[in-house]
């Protein structure tokens, strides 16, 4: 059974249709990433799954569950999930071992406190109060907080915006040693590297609807678009798509009798692709 | 296969959360725990006249001034506090795990009769010191006392976390609840006498909640013989009760049906 399925969601607010028609499996164990414009539909259909939102139509089972269930059947299913929202600001004069203890508490097995504050990095600040971490420091905390109860399921909305490179570095380490736990991730980034570096299967959502769902190197058929030559002459720099590259650069080597002029080879990175699939507009 | 903590289990958890971040703030914890005092102080200091035989207004103002502490400890800092906690996601946050709302609000109910603890406690010794103020004697009238606390201590913490859903921002909420407070202690008799407020004064304060709390706690600090001077010529404590009971119902209901845990 998937973890997450979704068929035919919509969710309107007045007059704007945010979320018109998706659907959506994913398979347990898998790292999905959801990518799209702001005003796609990404927001909303998240805070949907999670059970943040109500819904205008549509099936969903997370886990099994309907995010609507109330009451204890709830709680249950909260305790099999595990969610790091975009910002929380919150708590600032605990300590960051007393919040991470305090939310174990929640959770009917939670992990070991001093693991998961080591395992996203926060080993050496376990006695500061929250209010003087890092920004970068206060959103490793959030992700403690998201797996302390072990979730079979984990919501990830933006969780390295602010990270510098080898911070998200590390995080990534450590979202890859949540997948050997085999834990089932949902990913919402404005990264398209970290989708690629992560993801299993990538989802663009624009203007409320899947556009498409592939792997990040099949997406948008990058893997069989054609390639990039580009090479000077002269004065001129000139380009030549081809599905055969080599045998351009065989052709230009003839040519130029040896050595091509900054001569270069691209295939369309994912970045490009999505760009093209939203129609150019990222606001 | 291991349960989910139940919800009192958690809310009593919270509860010690509560305490410990209260009291890392520390200039809230003097402003708050010490508010009455200074009133106290103030208000001892420049009326020493006695407002009938054998009370002085001091006596009479540390019954208003258990009554208000209630709705400043209470609702006040609830109304205004949770609405600040809701703006920096910290309720949403708390919504996506397993912990239930109910453990929240019992959390919330143990901090503020814990700070109400406190808050008596210090207001009893520096008016016993400083001001005279005479502790009755009977234990019935602790009893009524006790009551009074706790149900109204329940009170202040149910319409506070009712009231925390409209103020739109944490920014705005003091703005908002703060006036509606001060009017409530004075049209409640807390700072004058209330059978000389005028009666459409009276009969408004009595729809809420202070006057009945500030009433009840002058029916434990003031001779009985003073229930003469009351607006109904008796203390009412039978009426007091169920109408606390009943603000207490409305606060409930409101509170876990329309608690809001994100901005919009």
């Amino acid at each position: 059974m998937n973890v997450i399925e979704v068929k035919g969601l919509k969710k309107s607010y007045g007059q704007v249709h945010a979320v018109r028609g998706v659907d959506l499996s994913i398979p347990a164990g898998e790292i999905f990433a959801l990518l799209g414009p702001n005003g796609a539909g990404k927001t909303t259909t998240v805070e949907i799954l999670e059970g943040f939102r109500s819904r205008d139509a549509g099936q969903i089972s997370i886990l099994g569950f309907d995010p609507q269930t109330q009451g204890h059947a709830a709680r249950k299913w909260r305790d099999r999930i595990g969610i790091v929202l975009q910002s929380a600001a919150d708590a600032g004069d605990l300590t960051v071992i007393e919040t991470v203890e305090h939310f174990s508490g929640y959770y009917s097995k939670p992990r070991n406190v001093d693991e998961v504050i080591a395992a996203v990095g926060l080993e050496d600040k376990t006695g500061a109060l929250i209010r003087n971490l890092s920004g970068g420091q206060r959103r490793r905390l959030d992700v403690a907080l998201g797996i302390i109860g072990s979730p079979e399921l984990l919501f990830l909305d933006e969780p390295t915006t602010g990270f510098d490179p080898e911070a998200r570095r590390v995080f990534w380490a450590l979202i890859e040693q949540l997948r050997g736990d085999g834990t089932t991730i949902l990913l919402t980034t404005h990264y398209l590297d970290e989708a690629e570096a992560l993801a299993d299967r990538v989802a663009v959502i624009n203007k409320g609807l899947i556009v498409e769902v592939s792997t990040p190197t099949e997406l948008g058929g990058r893997a069989t678009s054609k390639a990039l030559v580009s090479w000077r002459d002269g004065s001129q720099v000139k380009t030549e798509e081809s599905d055969n590259p080599t045998s351009v650069i065989a052709r230009l080597t003839t040519q130029f009798e040896g050595e091509i002029p900054e001569l270069a080879v691209t295939r369309p990175s994912l970045e490009d692709i999505y760009l093209k699939m939203i129609g150019g507009v990222d606001e | 296969m291991n349960k989910i903590p139940s919800a009192l289990n958690l809310g009593i958890r919270r509860g010690g959360l509560e305490i410990r971040q209260f009291a890392r703030q520390r200039e809230s914890v003097v402003f708050t725990l010490l508010f009455p005092v200074i009133l106290l102080a103030i208000f001892g200091s420049v009326f020493k006249d006695t407002i009938a035989p054998g009370v002085t207004f001091s006596q009479y103002f540390v019954a208003g001034m258990i009554a208000s502490g209630l709705v400043n400890t209470g609702f006040q800092s609830l109304a205004i506090t949770i609405p600040m906690e809701r703006d920096v996601g910290g309720l949403k946050r708390l919504r996506g795990t397993p912990m239930p709302a109910s453990s929240y609000f019992i959390g919330k109910a143990i901090l503020i009769a814990v700070s109400m603890i406190i808050q008596i406690t210090l207001l009893f010794g520096f008016g016993l010191i400083f001001f005279g103020v005479e502790m009755p004697t009977e234990p019935s009238k602790w009893l009524t006392f006790t009551w009074l606390v706790l149900l109204g201590s329940a009170c202040a913490t149910a319409l506070g976390i009712a009231f925390s859903i409209v103020p739109k921002s944490g920014r705005g909420a003091s703005a908002v609840v703060s006036p509606i407070v001060i009017i409530l202690q004075f049209f409640s008799g807390v700072f004058f006498v209330f059978t000389q407020l005028p009666t459409w004064m009276q009969q408004l304060a009595a729809i809420f909640p202070l006057k009945w709390l500030t009433q009840g706690m002058r029916s434990v600090f003031l001779p009985d013989s003073f229930a003469a001077q009351e607006v109904a010529k008796s203390w009412e404590t039978g009426r007091t009760f169920l109408i606390l009971v009943l603000w207490l119902v409305i606060g409930v209901f409101f509170s876990v049906r329309k608690f809001k845990w994100d901005r919009d």
